[in-house]
């Protein structure tokens, strides 16, 4: 099956962002960190488990009338960090993104240790992942130390 | 330099140079002279959780060296329970105060209280996370003992999962290049996380449940207590915890220059039939709160302590 096939599931967009060569089974969690929910009111599309050269099977996402920033995007780091990402106009590719992991990841998600002093959601300072190594991804707090579950992180998406 | 929040803010030579300022201070821990290095300095002792010997000490600490101490008090009756962040707390005690000493329930509060505050905090435990200045103490009264710290046998026993004075220790043990023993129930293990990191420095790591086992060419026995509430039941308590008790008897074919430590409240992991053996520390370790104390108020506020201290009270 071809990679034109993939994208024709679902109806080529406009305008918007997409999403292409998310880990399978991942597309989920990447709307959870970009906090595209019930409540987003702009047109989405996701097709799930599709095959892939490259990745056996991927997830792809297609956001209508939004372009993601480079901030939002850097959220999939966690999630999607080969993820491709291209910005559509007028039904074309206007521009391609890279996902960017740092040192540390900022008020993105907060720490998934249940005694972390950051649980209390009152107190203001940002909430600081430090990036030990991207392959595999490893992440510790900056304030507790705890080296951070990445399942679960996902649900601790601010 | 910043506070104190894990033994990585410290160099090994960092270490060692604040060891030998405790040293000299003795004479004033003990009352023997009086040094007023830090008259005019305020300490605020911070601590959100019970502590005896930590609290005392650095108060003592503070005031044999002329300096004054104000106190949160009771968490009970300050703003605490009225909601107040941590971050507004610190906001408040950074203003009336020139360096910050506390304690925590929640792991990371002293690092968030360092990025909150001007004056340094001294991280007196923070959850199951470090605990610094008890380890600066801990390697104080190793040294006192052993004359050096690198290349010892090192065993530390009971709870090292929660147990949070062991996990700084052996972080700093293993940059000394001290052979570390892990002995406790495999419900207390010491954090696989923390294993991870002290063998990713090269440490020499075995974990055991033999206590008694690994007393034969121990330097060191570092015990600490096992809490009943751990366990689901008494009787899981009863059979583990008794393997991890001291009787003199048990020493007998220990090494003649081991010590054994530990941070103290014990209950009944050091039988008292040890408190007068040659190998019982643990109370000049407590005492050495104070002197290691004093010696790292006077590094954090850039007091430098002379070379010679002198001149009887």
């Amino acid at each position: 099956m071809s990679q034109e096939h993939n994208m024709r599931r679902v109806t080529a967009i406009r305008n918007g962002t997409v999403i292409d060569h998310i880990p399978s089974g991942h597309a989920m969690r990447v709307l959870e960190m970009l906090g595209i929910n019930r409540s987003s009111s702009v047109p989405v599309s996701m097709v799930m488990n599709v095959p892939s050269k490259k990745m056996g099977t991927k997830d792809i996402i297609k956001v209508e009338d939004r372009e993601l920033t480079q901030d939002e995007l850097n959220r999939l780091a966690l999630v999607a960090p080969d993820a491709h990402v291209a910005i559509i106009r007028a039904y074309s590719v206007a521009e391609k993104m890279t996902i960017e992991l740092g040192e540390e990841v900022q008020n993105v998600v907060r720490c998934t240790f249940s005694n972390c002093i950051t649980t209390n959601l009152r107190e203001p300072l940002p909430h600081r992942l430090k990036v030990l190594s991207r392959e595999p991804l490893e992440l510790r707090c900056h304030y507790c130390g705890r080296p951070q579950d990445l399942e679960e992180l996902v649900h601790n998406v601010l | 330099m910043p506070g104190l929040i894990t033994m990585d803010d410290l160099t090994n030579d960092e270490i060692l140079s604040i060891l030998d300022d405790a040293e000299r201070l003795l004479p004033v821990a003990q009352g023997h002279v009086y040094l007023p290095l830090l008259q005019g300095k305020i300490l605020g002792n911070l601590f959100f959780e019970p502590s005896t010997r930590t609290r005392m000490s650095f108060e003592t600490a503070m005031k044999r060296l002329g300096g004054e101490v104000v106190n949160l008090g009771d968490v009970k009756t300050s703003s605490v329970v009225k909601g107040e962040t941590l971050f507004d707390t610190i906001q408040m005690v950074d203003g009336y105060t020139d360096i910050i000493a506390m304690r925590h329930p929640r792991q990371g509060a002293a690092q968030y209280a360092q990025d909150s505050a001007r004056v340094p905090i001294l991280n007196g435990g923070d959850g199951a996370g470090h605990h610094p200045t008890q380890t600066m103490l801990d390697l104080f009264t190793i040294r006192q003992a052993h004359g050096r710290l690198d290349g010892l046998k090192v065993v530390l026993a009971g709870d090292l999962r929660y147990g949070r004075t062991v996990h700084s220790l052996s972080h700093a043990l293993t940059r000394f290049g001290c052979e570390l023993v892990l002995a406790s129930p495999s419900l207390l293990k010491m954090p696989a996380e923390i294993v991870s990191d002290l063998k990713a420095h090269g440490a020499n790591v075995v974990e055991t449940e033999d206590l008694l086992g690994s007393l034969g060419d121990a330097d060191v026995v570092y015990m600490t207590r096992i809490q009943k509430e751990r366990f689901a039941d008494e009787d899981e308590y009863a059979k583990v915890a008794g393997a991890y008790k001291l009787h003199a008897t048990n020493l007998d074919g220990a090494k003649e220059s081991m010590i054994i430590m530990h941070p103290l409240p014990r209950v009944d992991e050091i039988h008292p039939s040890v408190d007068g053996t040659r190998h019982a520390r643990y109370f000049e370790q407590a005492f050495n709160g104070v002197v290691a104390r004093m010696a790292l108020l006077c590094r954090l506020l850039n007091v430098p302590v002379p070379a010679t201290v002198g001149g009887e009270a």
